[in-house]
């Protein structure tokens, strides 16, 4: 499943970052709100779903090569952070969807279409 | 690869708009160079942690990185408060972090946990007031 798909059966909305990236495929989802543990275990094209919207989720995010950073619960992404994934080519995608729910639905989608 | 590349770089501390940048930039440089994947994925977790250590528990500090044909070497070092009880902060979940870094989602007391397990070899040299020096080895 690539991340335009996911973005248009849960009706997320893209934030920041590359629209040309939107066509990438999912690996697998990982959420949590700890940055330590997120760097440690986000593989290379994971969608990472967390609460937080610092620059330093930007960082990880671009470090672990994610596929994108889901902000849920509409919860406000910090401008600068904004400017930054454009720079560094991270998309983040945002949802009115509470992080269990996004973590549901993605994975149950993700194991249909395997 | 023949040669050895060296790079070199400034840690500011509590800087959140570069901080990263350092291992960022290695991580770069190591897909440049077609080193496998896992072993660039070990790299950047290990030097991310410490890179993020200096700059919120180290007052900033320097990065120093050799890359040979078959390892990187990346040494991170601070003058900052140093680590009293090394042993005790080798272990998952002990943090020292202030609220106002736990905010922004670090002090899991993950990250050198982290580095001991991504590295190949890890070793600390710390002293109380003095500052803390972490060398990072990991083989291509
Ligand atoms: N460079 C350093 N200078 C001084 N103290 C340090 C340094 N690096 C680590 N420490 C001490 O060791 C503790 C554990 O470090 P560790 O990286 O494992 O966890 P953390 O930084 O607190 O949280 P996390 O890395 O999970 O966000 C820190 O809270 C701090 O007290
Ligand atoms: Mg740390």
């Amino acid at each position: 499943m690539t991340i335009k798909e996911m973005m248009e059966t849960l009706g997320l909305r893209l934030a920041a970052g590359p629209e040309g990236m939107l066509d990438r495929e999912i690996t697998g989802v990982y959420c949590c709100d700890l940055i330590s543990h997120a760097m440690a275990k986000l593989d290379s094209g994971n969608v990472w779903i967390t609460v937080h919207t610092n620059l330093n989720v930007v960082a990880v995010a671009s470090l672990t090569d994610a596929a994108c950073v889901v902000v849920p619960e509409n919860i406000e992404i910090e401008e600068q952070s904004i400017n930054r994934a454009n720079e560094k080519q991270v998309l983040m995608l945002s949802s009115d969807k509470t992080a269990a729910e996004l973590s549901f639905e993605m994975i149950s989608r993700i194991r249909k279409a395997e | 690869m023949g040669q050895v590349i060296i790079r070199d770089f400034e840690i500011p501390a509590n800087d959140f708009t570069v901080a990263g940048e350092a291992s960022s930039t290695v991580r770069k440089l190591l897909v440049q160079l077609g080193v496998a994947p896992d072993k660039i994925k070990r790299t950047a977790i290990a030097m991310y942690e410490a890179e993020i250590n200096a700059v919120i528990h180290g007052h900033g500090g320097k990065a120093h990185v050799e890359i040979s044909g078959d390892k990187i070497t990346i040494v991170i070092s601070d003058e900052g408060p140093g680590i009293e009880d090394l042993d005790l902060a080798m272990q998952e979940g002990y943090s020292t972090a202030p609220d106002s870094i736990r905010e922004m989602g670090f002090g899991a007391g993950m990250g050198l946990p982290n580095m001991k397990k991504h590295a190949d070899e890890l070793d600390i040299r710390t002293e109380k007031g003095k500052g803390t020096v972490v060398t990072i080895t990991v083989y291509f």
